[in-house]
């Protein structure tokens, strides 16, 4: 049992995903390096645009994750951190975007899409189901039956 | 209603097809981020002259008049084929072009500069890319028209074209009053 839990912490320890963060950018405080790690993974990458700003190895993202760790290091608070960046690189910049018109299709679609093929195989099933099921012979059908026999 | 569920695929995929296809079709560069910073005032910076040098570039330098302001750096390629655009837009336009040298070292700009020629009116030094990222670039170049109040009007995050000071640059600076 031991063996098995340790073989499944290395697993899952391997397949976490890739930091780029080199041990001298970190925060010598713990706490607040986690914190920093926290805030940098809500940052999109503006360089590579699908990773985010903690896993990228762009010469550019290294100076946001050296303003994040500055930031958090002066005390500001993760929000504050988000706001300043959401300032200067708008909705892209959030990996969790804002709801609003913009992105109404982005954070509906996916629940909109689910409850419609819900819908749709709940409805397919529920007609196969009723073509399976045995309807008893008509009164009519019945006296015709038993004038064969 | 059974009509509808066969016609419904259709409609989507249609849908799905015009929305994926517009930006195809309009040649919309999907690398290219929107800029909040539009319409805002610049950010307030300070930045070092080159060594050798007179004047830096800071937020007081862009008030007063229309002015393009360009991100470069020596290690950054497309700079290079950006740098003779720039070269005849300071010869048209009588505007300032200010430069903003992005995580350069003074002597590589230099070379930069002697090699590909300086159409900038000043140069501030972005050493660890401080105000760039105030200015809400990624990368470089990246190009801003700045109104005579100060405030940002214009962002390109791509290297500058003939083409695009023809149809962009020349009639923006026109409409902002450039003399």
């Amino acid at each position: 049992m031991r063996r098995f839990l340790l073989t499944l912490l290395t697993c899952v320890g391997l397949a976490a995903p890739a930091l780029a963060v080199n041990p001298d950018e970190m925060l010598k405080d713990p706490a607040q390096e986690t914190r920093a790690e926290a805030i940098g993974r809500q940052l999109r990458c503006p360089v590579c645009k699908t990773e985010s700003i903690e896993e990228s190895d762009a010469d550019f993202t290294k100076d946001l994750r050296r303003v994040v760790r500055e930031q958090v290091a002066a005390g500001k608070t993760n929000q504050q951190v988000l706001d300043f960046m959401h300032e200067r690189y708008g909705d892209f910049i959030l990996l969790r975007p804002p709801f609003k018109p913009a992105t109404w299709v982005l954070w509906l679609a996916p629940p909109a899409l689910l409850i419609l093929g819900g819908a749709l195989a709940f409805s397919v099933m529920r007609r196969r189901k009723g073509a399976d099921e045995t309807v008893p012979l008509t009164a009519a059908e019945k006296t015709e039956l038993e004038a064969l026999k | 209603m059974r009509r509808l569920i066969f016609i419904l695929p259709i409609l989507v995929f249609v849908g799905l097809v015009a929305y994926f296809a517009t930006p195809l079709l309009n040649q919309t560069d999907p690398t290219l981020i929107p800029s909040p910073l539009i319409d805002k005032p610049v950010p307030t910076f300070d930045l070092p002259p080159l060594p050798g040098h007179q004047k830096g570039l800071n937020s007081a330098d862009l008030k007063g008049q229309v002015q393009i302001v360009n991100i470069f750096a020596s290690w950054c390629i497309p700079c290079r084929a950006e740098a003779p655009v720039l070269m005849g837009l300071a010869k048209t336009a009588h505007v300032p072009i200010r430069g903003i040298n992005q995580k350069d070292k003074p002597e590589d700009a230099e070379a930069y500069l002697r090699e590909l020629g300086d159409p900038y009116t000043s140069i501030g030094m972005d050493a660890d890319r401080r105000v760039s990222i105030d200015w809400g670039a990624y990368g470089a170049p990246e190009t801003f028209i700045v109104d005579a109040e100060g405030r940002i009007r214009f962002k390109q995050a791509a290297p500058l074209t003939q083409a695009d000071v023809r149809d962009t640059i020349l009639p923006l600076l026109a409409k902002l009053g450039a003399k």
